[in-house]
């Protein structure tokens, strides 16, 4: 009996110490990224990062004009993705919630949020730059687009989804239609929640690289237009991390390191802004 | 006045109507969505599946000069990274949820399980570049010689460890998926395991169970299909995924039995080749990959939404 409980108490140790090792693994694994991220990137941080364009093999210069298309991109991405997102999830929370096409709908933007992106840009390749002829910031912005719909409906559904009925019901007793109810009472109350969806989809969208490869492509010199291709942080870390230039590959890691900061500064607020929630998941 | 009235109830009225139908147009443009980049996908791709039929399936030749394509190599080398990433990420993924969720000090929860998720968010272009400048010399100069040398001249597996050790390949590429999508499974996991009832728990150590033994016989059993369900969520971000894998894959159109032989998958070829393709049967061979890959994830990450549907929608949120 007392041999019986040895072993079981020696396999749930080597079973616990297990996965604790797994946990040091996984911890030290991601550590060792964002170190050598931080170490490789951190030195080739300077005001001429800011402040000049992509240089040519050789020459000295910065990211400017890939951190200005980066945010041209994906501010236009947000304008086109998040108005369409947060009145899908509106008709899911409000109109149709029971609706079996919300289920369907439901189901179709789960996919769709981890659908490969390199198919939306594919996508857009095949409906927008095939038609226009050539690869341009559009392009690029509405591939973004079409990866931040499905984050924001469901940000969306689920924040509206925490008002509270009685309010709604408030609203509705005062004889206001629908419609008034949600622009002048849910939207309100559920600002906090949208807001925080649309900084996790912008957060999502800024350091997608493989739906710009063929809509915005890239360009070594300052382009304010729209109807062109334009650079931006993504592409460029990757064509100056493959390059055999010393030069290119430090912007490279400069680059993604001001990437990751970016990101991990808007998934912190949005975290933030979340805990601070009345209904929200506290964790 | 009754006049005044009778004309904002009207406003309010179509209102309502213009309101309600936006949210509906812009549901069904999500719906559209998915429909749409299929149709549009078949499309681009239909000259190169009518040309090649299903030898584009099953041919290993690449060959841009002669025009000939065939998608073999790409489909192996998706394949078999994702099936090493899943190898090495999926013990280690649940073993980090199964410390968060049952032996983690309450006080160590909240920070390392936020730190997860935030890893989760950092893209994958870092990834691949890390993997490229540290993990492929890394693993070219200690790991992939002793590999060669103690594991080649073994009869059976020893073919998966043959040829010289390049550092980028199809084991470092399946490496850096691993590490890519390791939050990503825990994270899932972790929430996975946190819909046990507390007091199912409970009734195993009120029998006297080990920790262990209260995992293995009440948690994975009542949260099997979750587990699946996670496991086969972070195999669709495997198969799918482009930066990780471009970086470090070698981009070599060939179906080798070494893991140390460079390779290609489905997303790094289209990846690294599209803007340079020329000719109209290049492009739509790229694009018939496209659809490959749109089917495979598609199948995989549908299976693996509906046996997350039991799971509480919101505990998986921006995931």
């Amino acid at each position: 009996m007392t041999r019986r409980r040895q072993v079981r108490k020696l396999g749930n140790a080597v079973a616990l110490g297990l996965s604790l090792l797994a946990t040091l693994i996984g911890l030290a694994c991601l550590g060792a990224i964002l170190w050598t991220l931080v170490a490789r990137g951190i030195s080739g941080l300077s005001v001429q990062l800011f402040t000049q364009m992509t240089p040519p093999p050789g020459g000295t210069g910065g990211l400017l004009n890939a951190i200005y298309g980066s945010l041209v991109m994906s501010v236009l991405g947000m304008f086109i993705g998040a108005p369409i997102g947060i009145l899908a999830g509106t008709y899911l929370a409000e109109y149709g919630r029971d609706a079996r096409l919300s289920s369907v709908i439901r189901f179709v933007n789960d996919v769709l949020l981890s659908a490969p992106s390199i198919i939306v840009g594919l996508f857009v390749y095949e409906v927008l730059v095939v038609r226009m002829g050539h690869f341009s910031a559009i392009a690029g912005a509405v591939a973004l687009a079409i990866i931040a719909i499905p984050v924001m409906v469901r940000t969306t559904e689920d924040m509206l989804r925490l008002v509270p009925q009685g309010m709604k019901d408030a609203s509705t007793a005062l004889g206001a239609y629908p419609w008034r109810t949600i622009t002048s009472i849910v939207y309100p109350a559920a600002r906090s929640g949208i807001v925080t969806g649309l900084l996790l989809a912008v957060a999502r969208v800024s350091g997608e690289t493989a739906p710009l490869l063929f809509t915005a492509l890239n360009n070594q010199f300052w382009s304010k237009d729209l109807n062109a291709p334009m650079a931006n942080l993504p592409v460029v870390i990757f064509q100056f991390a493959l390059s055999p230039y010393k030069d290119w590959q430090q912007l490279a890691w400069s680059g993604a390191l001001l990437i990751t900061l970016a990101i991990l500064l808007l998934s912190v607020i949005a975290r933030l802004i979340i805990s601070a929630l009345p209904g929200g998941r506290s964790q | 006045m009754a006049v005044v009235t009778a004309k904002r109830a009207a406003r309010q009225r179509s209102g309502e109507r213009y309101f309600r139908a936006a949210t509906l147009v812009a549901a069904l443009l999500v719906l559209g969505l998915l429909g749409g980049v299929a149709l549009s996908l078949l499309h681009g791709a239909w000259p190169a599946l009518a040309h090649f039929k299903f030898a584009f399936l099953t041919r290993e030749i690449w060959n841009p000069v002669t025009a000939q394509f065939g998608a073999l190599a790409p489909i192996y080398g998706t394949l078999m990274t994702s099936l090493i990433a899943m190898l090495v990420a999926v013990p280690i993924g649940c073993g980090v949820a199964i410390f968060l969720t049952e032996l983690c000090p309450r006080g160590l929860r909240r920070p390392v399980g936020v730190a997860i998720e935030l890893l989760a968010a950092v893209p994958s272009i870092i990834f691949g570049i890390w993997g490229l400048f540290v993990l492929a010399p890394l693993l070219q100069r200690h790991v992939q010689p002793w590999l060669i040398a103690h594991l080649g001249p073994v009869p059976g597996i020893g073919r998966l460890f043959q040829g010289p050790p390049f550092g980028i390949g199809v084991l470092s590429a399946g490496l850096v998926l691993a590490i890519m999508v390791l939050p990503f499974i825990a994270a899932v996991m972790r929430d996975v395991f946190d819909t046990v009832p507390d007091v199912l728990k409970e009734s195993g150590y009120a029998l006297g169970a080990t920790t262990w033994e209260v995992i293995w016989n009440v948690v994975v059993p009542y949260s099997r299909i979750g587990i699946v369900g996670g496991i086969m969520l972070g195999l669709g971000r495997a198969l799918g995924e482009t930066m990780a894998v471009t970086f470090v894959i070698g981009n070599a159109h060939r179906v080798s039995a070494s893991l140390l032989a460079p390779g290609t998958t489905i997303s790094a070829s289209i990846a690294n080749e599209f803007t340079e393709a020329v000719g109209d049967l290049y492009t739509s061979s790229l694009v018939a990959l496209g659809v490959l890959l749109f089917v495979i994830t598609f199948a995989v990450i549908a299976a693996a939404r509906f046996m997350l549907l039991r799971l509480d929608r919101r505990a998986l949120s921006g995931v």
